[in-house]
């Protein structure tokens, strides 16, 4: 047995891995879209500034945990298949969504509120470190050799569109009730709705077959019967692991969380533009880059994964802080000299901006198009699953999924700073205080970029 | 290239540890003992999470530069 060269059989491989992929990223990202509702229904009124980054923090917690789900489920994964493991993951996933909009506010039970939202919140990131590396393990084994860039860019493209679908769906749900109606209960809406999309994506996953590859190695009696100790303990095999951590994935991660969900962020608490304009102006943005994670995989086939990965980095270091200052310039214009809350754009600045994210997304498809082929390619069959979880999970998790909190709060920090100073009759310290959180992604992406140029060897198309 | 590469083994050590001094003594430390509430958050990342995974990575990744475990002899 081999990959399948079938297109209709591909084609029904993808869809089935992609549409799940999608929902677990769904369920994971209403979160995120939703914090600052969150903030103030789970925790504590009073410190509103508090609430936030405490929101933020469980947010991250939920990063933080994708390693360990990735060690758990890879395992699982390589031992007993690919197909069985990620059905579990989505089951996980589905469950905690549904969850969290079922918890009483900090009003009704107290400090059991944000204790019951980490919980969960921590069960939906052990769930999401289980699915995307079986996904996209499950996809390569399927593709045939020479084109599992372009094959494996459609389960890329599932961040995305997640993240797309959960702000869709956010604004729906706005749209049809009034703000009071949005903030009391029907922010819990697009937690519920996941439930059905799960059920949906369960009965789908039911049909599929076991991956060639896992399935030829399980036959032939060559599957890892201890695939921690086979990925992680094997000095040979750990060296990758840390090279595709530091010279891939870690750049990636920062690329990827300042693209979409920094610059979503900077939007609505930095500028304070309304967050319904907000919401849509990445929408659009991400509408318009998302074929090119296709792109990107597809070249990356083409011409090798290597530099276009490290291309996207390196334009992401060099650009945010010029791209970072004009988005600025635009939320002052638009509220006439000063930042202001609810701020609207106007039509030709709306568009300057789309175009502004548009670009940082772009760069997100660059990095993030091949990486999965890439990473499928670095390890084999019989621990590939668990190999190439961990490196992605602790570099998208941890790395890029503390960037929200971490950036927030640099930028916070250099902004009371500068408020200080002049309170004081002192020169403020920093002379653009609002893009001191950027500091962190391109000192990030800018590490991975040496050590991506220096020690990565191109390594694609191989048919294992 | 090769030789390039084991030297720099060296340079990593070097950003591992300077990393985890950063993160550890002059953020994580300071923030512990800050009046402010909203400093725990960071403090608490920077020392429970980042320092380990930065030092410990950097530490082991640029040893094996150093042993040549990356050469293109591989």
């Amino acid at each position: 047995m081999g990959p399948s060269g079938e297109p209709k059989k591909l084609i029904s491989v993808i869809a089935a891995s992609s549409v799940g992929t999608l929902i677990e990223w769904y369920d994971f990202y209403i979160f995120g879209s939703l914090a600052a509702v969150i903030a103030t229904k789970f925790f504590p009124a009073g410190n509103p500034t508090l609430a936030l980054l405490s929101t933020l923090a469980t947010f991250a917690a939920g990063f933080v945990v994708r390693p360990f789900g990735a060690l758990f489920f890879g395992r699982l994964g390589d031992l007993v298949g690919r197909k069985y493991t990620f059905l579990l993951t989505l089951v996980l996933m589905g469950l905690s969504t549904f969850l969290i909009g079922c918890i009483p506010s900090y009003e009704t039970i107290g400090f059991l509120a944000p204790v019951l939202v980490l919980i969960l919140r921590l069960l939906q990131g052990l769930a999401l470190g289980g699915e995307y590396g079986g996904a996209a393990t499950y996809v390569a084994e399927h593709a045939p050799v020479g084109k599992r860039g372009f094959w494996t860019s459609w389960i890329q493209t599932t961040a995305t569109a997640g993240l797309f679908l959960s702000l869709l769906v956010i604004i729906t749900v706005k749209n049809n009730l009034s703000a009071e109606e949005f903030a009391d209960w029907g922010w819990r809406i697009p937690f519920w709705i996941s439930i059905i999309m799960v059920g949906v994506s369960i009965l789908i996953r039911l049909q599929m077959q076991e991956s060639p590859l896992f399935a030829a190695a399980k036959k032939a009696g060559t599957v890892s019967t201890h695939p921690l100790r086979d990925s992680f303990a094997n000095r040979y095999n750990f060296k990758f692991v840390l090279l595709a951590l530091l010279g891939a994935t870690m750049g990636q991660g920062v690329v990827w969380y300042t693209g979409q969900f920094y610059a979503l962020s900077f939007l609505q608490n930095t500028l304070k533009i309304d967050v319904a304009q907000a919401s849509q102006l990445i929408m659009i943005a991400l509408l318009f880059a998302t074929p090119f994670f296709v792109f990107f995989g597809w070249l990356s086939d083409q011409i090798g994964r290597k530099w276009i990965m490290l291309t996207g980095m390196l334009l992401a270091v060099i650009c945010y802080r010029p791209l970072y200052s004009a988005m600025y310039e635009i939320g002052i214009s638009a509220g006439n000299g000063e930042i202001q809350p609810g701020l609207l754009l106007n039509d030709f600045q709306f568009w300057k901006m789309v175009l502004l994210v548009f670009i940082q997304v772009l760069f997100v498809t660059m990095v993030y198009g091949p990486i999965a082929a890439f990473l499928v390619e670095l390890f084999p069959t019989r621990i590939r699953y668990t190999s190439m979880s961990l490196p992605y999970h602790v570099g998208n998790g941890i790395f890029g999924g503390l960037l929200p909190a971490i950036a927030t709060y640099l930028s916070t920090r250099a902004i009371q700073m500068n408020d200080v100073a002049i309170k004081n009759g002192v020169t403020p310290t920093y002379e653009e205080p609002y893009l001191e959180g950027l500091w962190y992604p391109i000192v990030i992406a800018g590490i991975s970029f040496i050590i991506g140029a220096l020690y990565i060897k191109e390594r694609k198309n191989l048919t294992e | 290239m090769n030789q390039l590469k084991k030297y720099l083994g060296i340079v990593w050590i070097i950003v591992g540890l300077a990393a985890g001094y950063y993160l550890l003594i002059s953020q994580a430390i300071p923030k512990f003992t800050s009046a402010q509430a909203e400093d725990r958050i960071p403090a608490i990342i920077y020392a429970f999470i980042l320092t380990p995974l930065i030092v410990g990575s950097f530490l082991i990744f640029g040893f094996y530069a150093l042993k040549g475990e990356y050469d293109e002899t591989d």
